[in-house]
């Protein structure tokens, strides 16, 4: 994995450990519990966008085939959780194949056309499919996960079970990036006819990475559900998909380190703007655009850069003392 | 002697341009052989064929006596052809060693799930790449730099790098196009060695090369071409002594 990974992952667990220690106000954890929900989608959104060199647009739909999924097989049909859990999977990875295979064998941003149409007919069914869904005013009465002896209720309980997840989801796209399907995927960013000559199936893997970022949605959705035991299509429209792409956008593709500085970002962002509710997309579009123009690379190309002009300086500074 | 390459009158178009008319020639096994011919003559369009990079218009390659047209490039590259660019085709974004290691893809087989879980046999094989990565770059004599990123190299040496990530996929026919084209006359030489070595480990050898002393030294037999097709085929000697072949190359002027 390396030892600047290792690293990260330490300071990360480290601090989400301290975190609860120190803010008992259960208002931020839920905070955190989001910003957590928001990681998994993102950290498979950077490997397709900063790895396979794709776009999703409809990761909306994923995360709700995970909350529907798990939301109906618990209240309808006598599921337990994690058995949903795992049947959530299954659906979402099964219907992001299927949108994968025609769009991902073409050259070219055929996905993004693809995921934002599938999103907006996911958005629809769910609406219109009332006695399954409960249409635009959802359904509730979600039962909680429990592990255990352990009832998922309380903000803190959420926030270990998420994260939890989060570092799991993180260790396993870390350990793939390293390696012999990693340095493929990196390849095709790099050039994919060369790719294709060193015998990269680059359709395949690509598909691949798609239908895994798809899977990490599904599970935010079903922890998702659960946590909040009601849920409406309003939750799952464009404008989510939108805000997951403009997180690991803000925070730099180049890595998923990247993608979760964009999720802390804009996770808190609402937070710290509570007066200007309104105005929200706005900001949004605001951030969005000072990053584009500011350094396109995301906040962890802006890091790297700082470092390097400090390593000169101290560079410099050494060669003046001697 | 067993020939590991042939082409069939082979046709390539570009809309009205023929870039390939007709050609035939055979590999033999063991062999270096080189195609030469104007820029334009339609070299690097045969190398994009025989890689699948591009269908051919009519025609046929046979690979160690099956067809290969209609493979995609990674089959093809797993059959064991392997090729340079001459417009260098580096990953930039990735270190000297890691883009030797993309070369041992087709001869690994690690998966996502696997390569995820870090599995005890993924880890075997992930340092067995790293092993074959360092010996082709020690072989290319870069093993030094195996940490930089492969984007910082100096142009001669990215051409090196781009030869010992095509020997990483074990080919057992190797295409060259333009190997030589904006080195020094010493980087020239040593790549001249480097060729002829890779020969002896038993790899065959098809070369696409301006550089005719080169060519004449190293080659075991010629293919001409002039606007897409052949004009003539032998020995360094004979093609240098066919008549059309000078025409070619000094203009029919008086
Ligand atoms: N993809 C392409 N589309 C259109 N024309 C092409 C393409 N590739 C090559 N050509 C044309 O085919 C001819 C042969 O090109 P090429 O094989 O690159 O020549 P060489 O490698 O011998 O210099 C040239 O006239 C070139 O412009
Ligand atoms: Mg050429």
């Amino acid at each position: 994995m390396g030892a600047k990974n290792r690293i990260s992952l330490g300071v990360l667990v480290g601090g989400l450990v301290l975190l609860p220690l120190f803010m008992r106000n259960p208002y931020y954890i839920g905070v955190m519990v989001f910003i957590g929900l928001y990681s998994l989608i993102t950290i498979g959104l950077s490997l397709l966008m900063g790895y396979a060199g794709q776009i999703s647009l409809g990761h909306a739909a994923f995360f709700a085939t995970g909350a529907y999924t798990s939301g109906i097989l618990t209240t309808k049909a006598g599921f337990a959780p994690v058995p949903a859990f795992f049947t959530a999977i299954l659906l979402t990875a099964c219907v992001a194949f299927l949108i994968g295979i025609p769009t991902l064998r073409l050259k070219g941003h055929y996905l993004a056309m693809a995921t934002l149409g599938f999103g907006q007919i996911v958005y629809i069914i769910l609406n219109a499919s009332v006695e399954f869904t409960g249409g635009p005013s959802g359904f509730g009465e979600i039962p909680r996960i429990q592990l255990g002896s352990i009832l998922i209720e309380s903000q803190i309980s959420r926030y270990c079970l998420v994260w939890s997840l989060v570092i799991l989801v993180l260790i396993f796209s870390l350990n793939l990036i390293n390696s012999r399907v990693g340095r493929a995927l990196r390849s095709i960013h790099g050039s994919e006819l060369a790719a294709n000559a060193m015998g990269v199936n680059t359709s395949k893997h690509k598909i691949q990475v798609f239908v895994l970022s798809a899977i990490y949605a599904s599970m935010a959705g079903s922890l998702y559900a659960h946590f909040v035991t009601f849920i409406s299509p309003s939750s799952f429209d464009l404008k989510f998909s939108i805000l997951v792409v403009t997180m690991v956008v803000v925070g730099g593709m180049s890595s998923v380190w990247g993608a979760l500085v964009g999720t802390f970002l804009l996770g808190l962002l609402p937070e710290l703007l509570r007066n200007f509710r309104d105005y929200d997309i706005l900001v949004y579009g605001f951030v969005l655009l000072l990053i584009m123009v500011f350094t396109p690379e995301g906040l962890i190309g802006l890091i790297d850069r700082l470092k390097g002009a400090q390593e000169k300086r101290s560079l410099k500074a050494q060669a003046k003392l001697s | 002697m067993e020939s590991i390459l042939e082409v069939r009158n082979l046709v390539k178009r570009f809309g009205g341009l023929v870039a390939v008319s007709d050609v035939s020639f055979r590999v033999q096994r063991g062999q270096i052989k080189a195609i030469i011919g104007p820029n334009g003559a339609g070299k690097t369009t045969i190398f994009n064929l025989i890689t699948g990079v591009d269908s051919p218009t009519a025609g046929e390659i046979r690979f160690k006596n099956s067809e290969i047209n209609g493979l995609k490039p990674h089959e093809i590259a797993a059959k064991g052809i392997s090729r340079t660019f001459q417009n260098v085709q580096l990953f930039d974004n990735m270190t000297v060693l890691e883009n030797v290691m993309v070369g041992r893809h087709p001869r690994t087989v690690s998966g996502l799930l696997s390569s995820a879980l870090r599995l005890p046999r993924t880890k075997s094989e992930e340092r067995a790449i790293h092993t074959a990565a360092m010996e082709r770059l020690n072989f290319v004599g870069l093993d030094s730099s195996s940490q930089d990123l492969a984007v910082n190299l100096p142009f001669g040496q990215q051409r090196l790098l781009e030869l010992a990530r095509a020997l990483a996929t074990d080919p057992e026919l190797l295409l060259l196009d333009e190997p030589a084209a904006g080195l020094n006359s010493f980087e020239a030489g040593l790549l001249a060695d480097l060729i002829l070595k890779i020969r002896e480990h038993g790899t065959t050898i098809l070369l696409v090369e301006h550089d005719m002393e080169l060519v004449m030294d190293i080659s075991d037999e010629i293919v001409v071409l002039n606007y897409g097709k052949k004009i003539a085929e032998g020995t360094p000697v004979e093609v240098q002594n066919d008549q059309q072949v000078i025409n070619a190359y000094l203009g029919e002027g008086p």
